[in-house]
This record gives C-alpha cells, structure tokens and sequence, in this order.
C-alpha cells in the first residue's frame, strides 16, 4: 500500500512538472514513467522496475499488456490506457535506448552468489535470458534489474498471479522453491 | 520440400541416431557447474527447456513470441507469400491481434480465437463490406472456436463455453456460457484447438505439460464431450500436443497433427499427422516420438511398437498446427478429400523450418504419400514476417489462412474467382 501512495504522489508531481500533451516529444512525455521508474529508467523505488536497456520487443508486449489489461497494475494499466499503438512501439524503443542498470557497487555475498548462480543454471535461465542476462526479443533483460523487483515477479509468476504473454516463465517457476527466488533474485541483480 | 512418409525412413532413423549421439556427446562434454549444490534442482516438469543440450547454439535458441499488435493491412507481407501458378492470395481481414483458429457460421460469419489476448473475433459480412467485431473478452487464452447449429463454442485454456444463437446476436453478444471445465490448467500446451466430430460431439485436446514429462491421466490425450459439456470420454493417449483435427470426408476417421518434443536434435523428431482408427488408441508420448524414435529418457523399457504410429511426418519442429480436408471444388482435383495443413514453424531450430501452409497428399490407405506447399515466404533469412496457424474452408471453396503473427486472415483461392464474394 505505501508503494501504491509513493507511486501515485509521484505521478501527481510527475503531471504537475510536465504536461503530458501526446504533441509533446517522447523524451518530455517520458519524464512521467522517470517519476517512478526513476532517472533514464534507473529505478530507485522500491518494487519498480528499471526500463534502461530493455529489449525493445519485450517492453513494447508489456506496455501492450498494460493498456489491454492482460497484465494487472493500475498505475500502469491508467497510464498506458489512452496510448495507441504507435505510441506503445515509441515508447519501448525509447527505452531500449536507455542506458542499462549498471551492478551494484558491492560484489555481493559470495555464499549467496554461488547459491544463485547454481539456481540459474540449473533452471537453465541463460538459454533465453541469455548467458548475461542481457536478454533477446520477447525474452526480457534481467542484469542489474532491482532485487525487490525480481523477487515479487518471480513469485508472481511462481503462484500464476502474473500471466506472462505466453506460459513459459509460468512453466519454468513450477519447481523453483519459494524458498529459492531470493537467491536467483540477489544473484542476478548483483550479475557482473 | 517434399516429405515422403515411407523412402526416407531409414535416412531418419539415421539422423536420429546421429542426434542422439551428439546429444549424448555435448552433455558429457559440458562442463559441470562451478558450484553446484547437491540440491540443485531438476527442471520444472513444464519447462521447454527439459533436455536442452548445454551448447551456446543451444542457448541461442528461444520460443518465439508474436508482435502482440496486429500489422496495418499495408503492412501485411503480401509481397512475400507466394502461392504456385493458378492460386491466389489475397488479405480477408487484418486487425485481429493473435488470429488463431477459424470457424464458419451457417450464415458466413467467420469467427477467430487468440491466444496471448483474450478476445474472440468475428469477421462479418455486411452490407458488402467485411468488419472485424471483438465478440468476447476477458477470456483466458480463448484459442479454440468452433461452430455447429447456431452455437459457437469457445475453448479458453482450462474451460469451454458456448454462446447460443452468435450470429444473431453480433452487435450485442451475451456472455459465453461455460459448459466443461474439469480439465487442467497448465500453461504449458493448455491452449486448445476445438473442433465438433461427424458423431455430434465436440473434441477438445490436453497436451503434456510440458516439453517431455510423464504425464498423469489427465493429459496427453484427445476427449471428445457432448455439445451440452457431458459424457466426457478420452478417446486417444499419448498426444504431446495437437493443436489442428478433422475428419477424413472419406473414411470419417479423425486425423490430427501432433507436434514433437524439443531439444532432441535439429532435425528429429518431426512433427506427426496421426489418424485415430479406434477409441482408446496411443499415440506414444512421451516414450515413442515420430513412431521410430525411442525417446532417450523414458523410452526404455518401451518399444515404438507398442503404438499407433503417425500417417506422415511433418518436419523438425515444423510446428503442424491447424488442419483441415478439403472438400470445395475451386482447387485442383488433386486436392480433392485431402489434408491442408498450416507449420507454423520452428523454434528449436538453428534453421528455422516450417512457415508455410501445405498439402498432404494420402495415398489409398489413407498414409501420407508426399507433402506439397501451397502458401510460402512466412520465414525470410530465418526471420518470421508471418506465422500460419490455421486453415479453413469457405463454402465457395477458397481457404482462409489465419496468421497470428500479424494478427490477419489471408483467402487463398484458385481459378478465376480471385477476390472474395462480398
């Protein structure tokens, strides 16, 4: 609740900073998704992605969830309802361009790292992420995203409360303990 | 391409053991993980990565998702799709983000399931114009539609539903009804291709889920319900997944495509067009696959014998989906009674393969005698432009195509009737 409250002040500055006029240039309406998803699309809230470097065919699918409502958060389900589609393709490739998260300024514990690394390669997470997390097409960057970030989406997709655009990840979570997704999730947002 | 069910036989029984042995190779090649814990968990049970080789190849490989917006209608790559002399294609309707199966309407209303949206589409004649409506929404993964006396009936990823009486309720459709629901929900090979038999009953298809798992009582399988949800009846075993079906007009006998497992090799095992002789028969997964191919997991103790092997091969990782006899008089009379069939085409391939909508031309005991394509130029420099997922009969007989790739159905005809009747 108190990140919906954080997320909705933010948008109302956002909105009081910038107009959200579509005649205005992607970078100017853009500084709207920057209220949350921070700077460039280097997320510094709790529980929100960064965008910077995302395949541009994976933001463009979510974006499109988003406005159809087959992926569920009303910030984002508000924000993207009035986008046409060129403004969905404009956006995701906006983002793509953004510079990627980069690692965090601390190694990581090493105990947990091995843990998270052995995770993803038996899950075999590198085969479509790729093996630096960079990800291709539908298939989405992870490297460097936000821990809290990928902890709550792989639960999410671990209880099915996220449908993914097709089942895979749906798929791949069914024998990934609850008890494992915060190793896989500190490993790879501490990835370098 | 041409696929001959009976020649090459020997030749794939070859490369199967080719593949098996590289497979066998790369694993032990492979090194181990660094850390790995004792603990390390086996595969999900759905994971489309079960028996992925631990090659960079491998590792480029990925299933391949559909832009989710559907193209413009000058954006379709019309100028791509080739179709041999005397044929013709032409756009029927384009704006269906994800067009998945097709069904007729008694009065002509085309209807269009979807898979990564939840919508229902209808294509509606009228007053000399064609329109895409929207006919249902909020569905889970509704790929399946079918149609018979007035109904149309939907098969969402865990349900079916009904609505009585469609095409007279176009412009203000009621909620669909739900008439069957005891079946799985698993993502993995949930979705569902519907179809109503020459017995009065509709089929509805549980694929394994997953890439190559032993599947419980529940999957793996075709059943076949009354039009009102009851009765419910498996008739087939071990279906990996089949995801296009009918009926042979000649011998009314059900054949189906059944796509193979992946990560065996590149180029087995290839997908099947099966034919169900009698009830209860098994088709062989996940112990048998191609009807020679012992599966290297779980087929020991297993002989491919102990099943109803395919009619026909489809190609590696063809992805033989929608099916359909022909029965119109507008194509060639070898045409005539036989099946067509859409590939949507490879993932797990380094070369993709598939992409094309083809006829398999039987042989008099109802075997695959050879495979002609009919539309190609889906696949350009191992790219999609355009993904054909299924195929169906207008009463004028031409063929619609649909295309969920750009969210579009294509009208193949042939002769002189080049453009659709309005």
């Amino acid at each position: 609740m108190r990140r919906i409250t954080t997320i909705i002040a933010a948008l109302g500055l956002a909105s009081l900073a910038g107009s959200v006029d579509a005649a205005d240039t992607i970078e100017q309406r853009a500084v709207q998704c920057f209220a949350c998803h921070g700077e460039n699309g280097q997320s510094e809230m709790e529980n929100t992605p960064s965008l910077g470097g995302q395949q541009a065919p994976y933001a463009l699918i979510q974006l499109f969830m988003f406005r159809e409502k087959l992926r569920t958060f009303e910030p984002m389900n508000e924000m993207t309802k009035s986008f046409t589609d060129d403004d969905l393709q404009k956006f995701s490739d906006f983002l793509s361009k953004l510079p990627k998260p980069q690692p965090p300024a601390d190694a990581g514990d090493p105990a947990r790292m091995q843990r998270g690394l052995a995770l993803a390669r038996a899950n075999r997470c590198n085969s479509c992420h790729n093996p630096d997390f960079s990800g291709k097409e539908n298939v989405p960057r992870l490297a460097n995203q936000r821990e809290d970030y990928l902890n709550k989406t792989l639960s999410e997709y671990k209880d099915n409360t996220r449908h993914g655009y097709d089942g895979t990840m749906a798929d791949v979570m069914g024998s990934v303990t609850k008890e494992q997704i915060p190793d896989l999730a500190y490993y790879i947002s501490h990835y370098r | 391409m041409r696929i001959s069910s009976s020649a090459p036989r020997s030749l794939l029984l070859a490369g199967a053991f080719i593949g098996v042995l590289s497979y066998g190779a790369a694993a032990q090649t492979a090194s181990p993980p660094a850390a790995a814990p004792a603990a390390a968990p086996a595969l999900p049970p759905g994971s489309p990565l079960i028996g992925r080789p631990d090659s960079e190849a491998a590792a480029k490989l990925a299933p391949v998702a559909a832009p989710p917006i559907a193209a413009a209608p000058d954006k379709l790559p019309m100028d791509k799709l080739k179709v041999p002399a005397g044929f013709h294609l032409e756009v029927y309707a384009a704006g269906m983000p994800n067009a998945r199966e097709m069904a007729l309407g008694d009065k002509g209303t085309v209807f269009v399931g979807s898979r990564t949206v939840d919508k229902v589409y209808a294509i509606i004649n009228k007053d000399g114009k064609r329109e895409v409506k929207v006919i249902a929404s909020g569905l889970y993964r509704p790929n399946g539609v079918a149609f018979k006396n007035g109904t149309l009936y939907i098969a969402e990823l865990s349900k079916v539903s009904k609505i009585e009486n469609i095409e007279d309720h176009l412009d203000n459709p009621p909620k669909p009804t739900v008439i069957y629901d005891n079946l799985p929900k698993d993502e993995a090979h949930g979705w569902k291709f519907i179809a109503v038999g020459p017995d009065n009953k509709l089929y509805v298809p549980v694929g394994q889920p997953g890439n190559n798992v032993l599947h419980d009582k529940d999957h793996g399988q075709i059943r076949r319900i009354n039009l009102d949800g009851t009765g419910a009846e498996v008739i087939a075993l071990g279906v990996r997944n089949t995801v296009g079906f009918d009926w042979n007009p000649l011998t009314k006998q059900l054949y189906f495509t059944d796509n193979g497992r992946d990560w065996l090799s590149e180029d087995v095992p290839n997908d099947k067009l099966n034919r169900l002789t009698k009830v209860g028969e098994d088709f062989g997964a996940p112990y048998c696959y191609q009807g020679n191919i012992p599966d290297p997991e779980f087929g020991w103790g297993h002989s491919c014998s102990e099943f109803t092997p395919p009619v026909g091969l489809m190609g590696p990782h063809a992805a033989a989906l929608g099916m359909r006899f022909y029965t119109g008089k507008m194509f060639p009379a070898s045409f005539k009674d036989q099946p067509i069939i859409a590939r949507h085409g490879s993932w797990n391939r380094t070369h993709k393969f598939g992409g094309d909508v083809v006829v398999a031309h039987l042989n008099k005991d109802g075997t695959v005698k050879n495979i002609e394509p009919i539309v190609t130029g889906f696949l350009q420099d191992n790219k999609y432009v355009g993904r054909p997922v299924d195929v169906m009969q207008l009463k004028d007989g031409s063929m619609l195509i649909s295309d969920d790739w750009n969210g579009a159905v294509y009208r193949l005809s042939h002769g002189k009737s080049k453009v659709a009747a309005q």
